[in-house]
């Protein structure tokens, strides 16, 4: 394969510091041969992260980048798009920093429908911080703050991003990078608010308290509660439980925020309003 | 055929090649682990040897589902470019 990787990369920030086995790392290959495969140039994309260990993705990459505070990745990539509409910008966010102290920046972008990509890396816990259980916890599973078991329901990111506004959804996982990729290139495409949920391993802190300490485990696990969305519905309920279903969720057009800002811009400078 | 140059270990056949960055794998044994026609076995180290290089089929998904982008695999012949039709996991 031609090395498009390179061409991206920080070369000098690595080997990067995940973990071994970390899906971190597969995720961002997928987003740069995503990028690679739609020719852009690396000064027309900003990516922005918040904190977290999915959000040291910044770092490791060649565009225009910003780690942000906690939870904060798309208020700021909001504000680089209204201000500059010709980027393309991407906001990579992890379980914690999207669902839960970015919960509302989240569903607010999807309902504004303004032109960002959120790839969300879902690995369930809080991973950077010791294995805490997030808002993505599976019912059941195991954290350092949940020793007997998580009795929280947990999101289903999809189907909110979905119902919130958005203009594309998509999940898939670290077992499959070429679905990934394939998802995110479309998701980068599309004009609108686009959500792609990949779900990935832990092995050091969801691993280690789910007896799935190796990666090799935790990527058999991934494989196991994958389901694609045309089986997940003939599933029963009783079936439904533990998996989760991968593939397109929503693909439809709906005008953009910056097109609608420039559309008011327009009226206003005409003296135009409700006056 | 094995070659050396700053950590980055050279299998090569024919038609394959196979470059491990053994200063970026961790050893997590994915690569190793995932390789349909079990192409790639751990050295000492747990970093992966190409040692049936032969049997390789240029399938990429250890370079594909590699975190660490240590390993790379190249068709000597020709330079593929991405190809986006996928596996299994198809909706």
């Amino acid at each position: 394969m031609k090395n498009v990787i390179e061409k991206y990369i920080r070369k000098e920030m690595f080997p990067h510091i995940w973990c071994p086995g970390c899906g971190n790392g597969i995720v961002l290959g997928a987003l740069i041969r995503a990028i690679d495969s739609l020719g852009w140039e690396k000064d027309e994309v900003a990516m922005v992260s918040g904190i977290g260990c999915s959000s040291r993705i910044t770092g490791y990459v060649d565009f225009n980048t910003m780690n942000t505070t906690h939870g904060r990745a798309l208020p700021f990539a909001t504000g680089i798009k209204m201000s500059n509409p010709k980027l393309k910008v991407i906001a990579v966010m992890g379980d914690g920093d999207c669902a839960a102290i970015g919960g509302n920046h989240f569903i607010h972008a999807a309902r504004r429908n303004i032109d960002i990509t959120a790839v969300i890396i879902n690995n369930m816990i809080y991973g950077m911080t010791g294995g805490q259980y997030s808002p993505m916890t599976p019912t059941g599973k195991f954290g350092s703050t949940a020793p007997y078991g998580n009795i929280d329901q947990n999101f289903d990111l999809s189907a909110l991003a979905a119902s919130a506004g958005a203009s594309y959804v998509a999940r898939s996982s670290i077992y499959n990078p070429n679905q990934g990729t394939r998802f995110i290139k479309k998701a980068l495409s599309k004009k609108g608010f686009s959500v792609v949920e990949i779900i990935s391993d832990c092995p050091i802190s969801y691993g280690r308290m789910n007896k799935l300490r190796t990666p090799v485990k935790m990527m058999e696990w991934i494989k196991s509660i994958s389901v694609p969305k045309k089986t997940w519905e003939k599933l029963s309920v009783e079936e439904k439980k533990d998996k989760i279903p991968m593939g397109e969720f929503l693909d439809i057009c709906i005008p953009e925020y910056t097109d609608k800002y420039k559309e008011v811009c327009a009226i206003a400078q005409e003296g135009g309003g409700n006056e | 055929m094995v070659t050396k140059k700053d950590n980055m270990k050279v299998y090569q056949n024919e038609e394959t090649k196979i470059i491990v960055n053994e200063e970026w794998c961790k050893s997590c044994g994915i690569c190793i682990n995932y390789c349909p026609k079990k192409v790639l076995v751990a050295n000492e180290k747990g970093y992966p040897v190409a040692e049936k290089i032969d049997d390789c089929i240029q399938c990429m998904l250890c370079e594909l589902r590699c975190p660490d982008f240590a390993i790379r695999v190249e068709n000597r012949k020709k330079v593929a470019n991405y190809n986006m039709k996928d596996g299994s996991l198809e909706d």
